[in-house]
Order: structure tokens, then C-alpha cells, then sequence
């Protein structure tokens, strides 16, 4: 694992640190960026550390949290081992963040993706389409409360159940023989 | 005559036999010269990563063998190095080497297919038949350890499914031992042959600014003249214990991405002898109970085991709260799973880093400019996996 407290040292001096929440997670620097900042703290990854690639953007949805969602780029540097993830909140609805084009090319592809899931639209991408699922689908499916359906099936007495009903879900901590409860939407 | 400047727009896809897969090209043309290039994706998206949120980690290994499915083995070391993070888990030795030994021989078999396929994208029919051939007994080793040819679900979080059986090390020395010649037959027939240096050579051009920028990794990176491999930079599951070079070409073009495999294939036989030559002995999977199963015999002597297989199977593994992303080499580039757990039963999201996604996004970088029949070459030469790119 490489020592990544050096990363944020190197790039404190080049953003709004005082804005920033940054962390070393499991061996990763994380730096926690508020969205009117954000592109600011992705230009000096690029510039002034050198991190020339977006090795991967995706996100999450932290229902029932607000902002719900978390916009994750992960930084690198071709030919070393030097990462940097950071990370910004989506808010509103739709949520919104500036888009990372500007400053990395091949954010184009996972942005769209980011949009396709969970309807996080960036602002200023060129081209800001649905990527995996059909251009006409309604609704973002990675987002926590689109839910999950078994196909039906034509079995007497067969009612189609969501996967939450077959897989119990545990919540942190629960005491053994406990279960099955709902999980947060 | 009036010259024309009108545009064709030609679908090339989703069912064309060089799409390797269902990839749709809205190709605009000025008569044989393709002027843009636009990937449509998602014929294969089947929501896997929305399907892993409502399972145990456990089970999520039957799912993430389907994304990469000619690399089984590189994608279910990726997953579990970031779950085995979560946990802050460390895998037995004897684990790390058969695992490093099956995905360097996956290695080789999967760019036996790139091989096989590219020459058939080129007419040159024979080549995909003996590197099906060479595959094939790959495909039988898998299913000597894990009963299963391809999506062999043989890693656990904490190590292996089960030791390895009887006449496997013998077996996989065989194969390599004959892959070895083989290769070198391939590069015998291919390398110097006339037609198949002028059909790879100076076509899909790949400048290494673009390369980065876009994020191409793997033999496309490397075939651009950076020698960035995972293994290498940021070691992972064991491999700083082993040597091996990264082949890297300057070619920029679909003969270095060749040439960059064909030599990964001969690096990669190079780890696999020297995982079986110093394979440790030892345990395949940690001792912990709330993570691995507990050994058969043990069940019908103990009663905490019992309770322990109970708990493991019918509610899963609970790694601790938090997040986690590691980067990994597989046959196409950087694979990567991002994990968050909220400390329950069942993954709050995980998001797969596809190597092939990104490989698409600098085909465009490849073929605008250049004559339709550099399609096929270009696709071909980014070995791409279309479950990878669409989940």
C-alpha cells in the first residue's frame, strides 16, 4: 500500500483547503470537495500534481441522507502508482454538479453513465445522454428507491417478490436470530 | 461531374460478427473514409451492479464473474481485494499464489482469444482455431479446480472455494510448458507475415496524450508507449513477490497492441511457473468464522460450526462501514470495484471500473479519419469484452 498522506500535502497549498474535508481511508486519499469548489480542487490534481488521468467517476445514493447524492472521481497518474479520490455531494432535484469535461476528457463516458443511474446532471458536458439503459427509460435505476421486481411467472399461486423478501436484510450489528427486516429506503 | 460532400450514415452493429459481442458504431462516412465514429452501448446492460445491492457478498460472486466472462478469474480477484480491504482481511499464503497462478493463466487465455478473434476479424481463420484449441484445455483446468469451465466462482473473501485437486500443479505445467511453443508458433506465423504487419501496422493510431486523457489502460495504454500496469505500480494480492517486465510498445498502433500482448502472454506463463514452483503449503482460506465457512469435518463435531455455516449462509459476511476502491490488472486494463458497505449483510452499492467502457471511449480517437475497414481492425485491437462494457 503506498503511503497517500503525501498526495494531500502536495496539493494543500493549490485549493481552498479550509473547504475541503481530506482523509486517508484504507491506504486511499480522500479529499471531500463541495460543488462550487470542486472543479477548482480537479484542476489542480491535473496541473499541479500531475494527475493526468480520471481512471473512473460513479457515485452513490445515501438515502435517506441529504444531498442523497455522492459523486466520486478517482484520480491517477499514468505510469505511477499516485491516486487521489475525491468526492462531491449532488444536490436539488434533479442534483446537479459541474461537469469534470472541462478539465478531463474522458470524464464524457462515466458522466453519462452517473447521469443514466442516478440523474445526476452535469453541467457543461457535451453530451449528456443515456449510456446504458434505453434512450426512452423512465427513471434512474441505481438510485435506492427504484426497486427491484421478479419477472412474473405464470405458477399457480406465485406472487413475484422483491429480492429484499428472499435475501433478509441485516442491518449493522443485529444481534444473531434477529433479520429480516426492511432495509432504509 | 459535380462532386458530392454528402455523408453516409452506416450502422455498423449491434449484430455484426468483428462487434465481438452486441456493440452498435454510428459510423458517418465521406465515401470510404469514416469522418465520426459514435459508440452506442447498453445491449447487454443486465443491471448487475443494481442486482449486487440486494445480495450477500457471498452470492455476488456469481454476478461479478458474468461482467469480464473471458477473465473470470482477474474479475473475481478484483472484487475480492476490495471486499478483503473492507474487511482488512489478508488472504493465507498458499491462497495468494493460486490465485495469482489462475489469473495469470486466465491472462493467457483470454489474449489467446483476442488473438484467435482479431485474425478472424482479418480472414485468417486458422489462427482462432488453434487459440481455441490452447483456450480449451485452459477451460479444463478451470474445471478441475472449480467444476466449472468458465464462471468458476472459485475465490472466497479470505481466500479459496477449495484447495487444489489431485494432478493440477502437473496439469497446469503441462499447459503452460506447451504454451510456451505455442506462442512462439503464433509468433512465428503472424509477426513476419506480409499481409498481417500491413493490416496492423500504422492503423488505429493511438497517440499517448489521448491514451491518458481518455482513460485507456492496460495493452492500449501500453501499446502507446506508458508502462503503467497495476501489478507494477500499485501491487495488489501478493504480486510485488514475483518477478515479471512490462512489455510496452511505441508503435501506437494495433501491431503494438499486439506485440504488447503476445509478450504479456510470455509474462504471464513467467509468473504462473513461478507461483507453482514456490506454491507455499498451508491454508486456502482464513480462519475466521464470520467471514469463511467453517471446514466440513468440523460440522459434525461442533455445534458453534454449525451455527457458524448456518449464520454464513442464510445471512452472509458483515464487513465494517465504510468505502473502498482497488485498482487491479486485469487482461484489458485497470479493473477496479468500488464497495460501500453501511456494516450490513448486503453491499449498499458496487460499482465495477470496466476497463473495456473506457477502451471504447478512445475508439473514436482510433478510426476518425481513417478508412472504414480500420473498424474492424480498431475494435479488435482494444479486445473488447462487451459484458464488461455494459454490465
Amino acid at each position: 500500500m503506498v503511503d497517500e498522506t503525501s498526495i494531500l500535502d502536495r496539493l494543500r497549498p493549490h485549493v481552498p483547503w479550509d473547504r475541503l474535508a481530506a482523509r486517508v481511508e484504507r491506504g486511499g486519499a480522500v479529499v471531500e470537495a463541495p460543488a462550487d469548489v470542486l472543479l477548482a480542487v480537479l484542476r489542480a490534481a491535473r496541473n499541479r500534481l500531475g494527475l493526468d488521468t480520471c481512471a473512473d467517476i460513479t457515485a452513490w445514493d445515501r438515502l435517506p441522507r441529504e444531498p442523497r447524492f455522492e459523486v466520486v472521481y478517482m484520480l491517477g497518474r499514468a505510469g505511477t502508482g499516485d491516486r487521489l479520490m475525491v468526492k462531491a455531494l449532488a444536490a436539488g432535484e434533479p442534483p446537479r454538479l459541474p461537469s469534470a469535461t472541462a478539465v478531463y476528457r474522458g470524464a464524457g463516458f462515466p458522466e453519462r453513465e452517473v447521469y443514466d443511474m442516478f440523474g445526476v446532471v452535469f453541467d457543461g458536458h457535451p453530451d449528456l445522454r443515456r449510456i446504458l439503459m434505453p434512450d426512452d427509460w423512465e427513471g434512474h435505476p441505481l438510485r435506492r428507491d427504484f426497486s427491484l421486481f421478479e419477472e412474473p411467472v405464470e405458477f399457480i399461486g406465485h406472487t413475484p417478490k422483491v429480492p429484499s423478501e428472499i435475501i433478509p436484510y441485516f442491518p449493522p450489528g443485529s444481534p444473531s436470530g434477529s433479520g429480516g427486516e426492511t432495509p432504509p429506503r | 461531374m459535380a462532386t458530392t460532400t454528402e455523408t453516409l450514415t452506416l450502422n455498423m452493429g449491434p449484430q455484426h460478427p468483428s462487434t465481438h459481442g452486441v456493440l452498435r458504431l454510428v459510423l458517418e462516412l465521406e465515401g470510404e473514409v469514416v469522418r465520426k465514429c459514435t459508440p452506442v452501448m447498453g445491449y447487454l446492460h443486465t443491471g448487475i451492479e443494481k442486482e449486487m445491492e440486494s445480495r450477500t457478498y457471498h452470492q455476488n460472486v456469481t454476478l461479478v464473474d458474468r461482467i469480464e466472462y473471458l477473465a473470470n478469474y482477474n474479475e473475481e480477484m478484483a472484487f475480492h481485494q476490495s471486499v478483503e480491504r473492507l474487511f482488512g482481511l489478508e488472504p493465507p499464503p498458499r491462497a495468494r499464489y493460486i490465485r495469482i497462478l489462475m489469473c495469470e493463466m486466465n491472462r493467457i487465455a483470454s489474449h489467446l482469444m483476442y488473438l484467435g478473434a482479431g485474425a478472424m476479424d482479418l480472414n485468417v481463420s486458422s489462427v482462432f482455431l488453434y487459440c481455441l484449441q490452447d483456450r480449451e484445455k485452459f477451460l479444463d483446468l478451470s474445471e478441475m479446480i472449480s467444476g466449472q469451465r468458465m464462471m468458476p466462482g472459485y475465490f472466497r473473501v479470505g481466500g479459496l472455494a477449495e484447495d487444489l485437486p489431485d494432478g493440477f500443479v502437473a496439469a497446469s505445467r503441462a499447459w503452460l510448458d506447451e504454451m510456451a511453443r505455442r506462442i512462439d508458433e503464433y509468433d512465428r506465423l503472424l509477426t513476419d507475415n506480409l499481409i498481417w504487419r500491413e493490416r496492423l501496422e500504422g492503423v488505429a493510431l493511438l497517440s499517448p496524450e489521448d491514451a491518458i486523457a481518455l482513460g485507456g489502460t492496460g495493452p492500449v495504454l501500453r501499446g502507446s508507449g506508458i508502462a503503467h500496469d497495476i501489478r507494477k505500480v500499485l501491487p495488489y494480492g501478493g504480486y510485488e513477490e514475483f518477478d515479471f517486465d512490462v512489455p510496452v510498445e511505441r508503435g501506437c498502433d494495433a501491431f503494438a497492441r499486439y506485440r504488447v500482448r503476445m509478450e504479456e502472454m510470455r509474462q504471464a506463463r513467467r509468473i504462473a511457473l513461478q507461483a507453482l514452483d514456490r506454491l507455499p503449503d498451508g491454508p486456502v482460506i482464513v480462519n475466521d468464522r464470520k467471514v469463511a465457512l467453517p471446514p466440513r469435518a468440523e460440522l459434525a463435531r461442533s455445534m458453534e460450526a454449525v451455527i457458524h455455516q448456518f449464520k454464513l449462509v442464510s445471512e452472509g459476511m458483515h464487513p465494517p462501514a465504510g468505502e473502498t476502491y482497488v485498482a487491479t490488472e486485469s487482461p484489458r486494463g485497470e479493473k477496479g470495484y468500488f464497495v460501500v458497505s453501511d456494516g450490513s449483510n448486503r453491499p449498499v452499492r458496487v460499482h465495477a471500473r470496466a476497463p473495456s467502457f473506457y477502451n471504447l471511449q478512445t475508439l473514436p480517437a482510433m478510426v476518425e479519419g481513417r478508412p472504414l475497414a480500420d473498424v474492424v481492425v480498431a475494435v479488435a485491437s482494444i479486445d473488447i469484452v462487451l459484458g464488461d462494457v455494459d454490465r
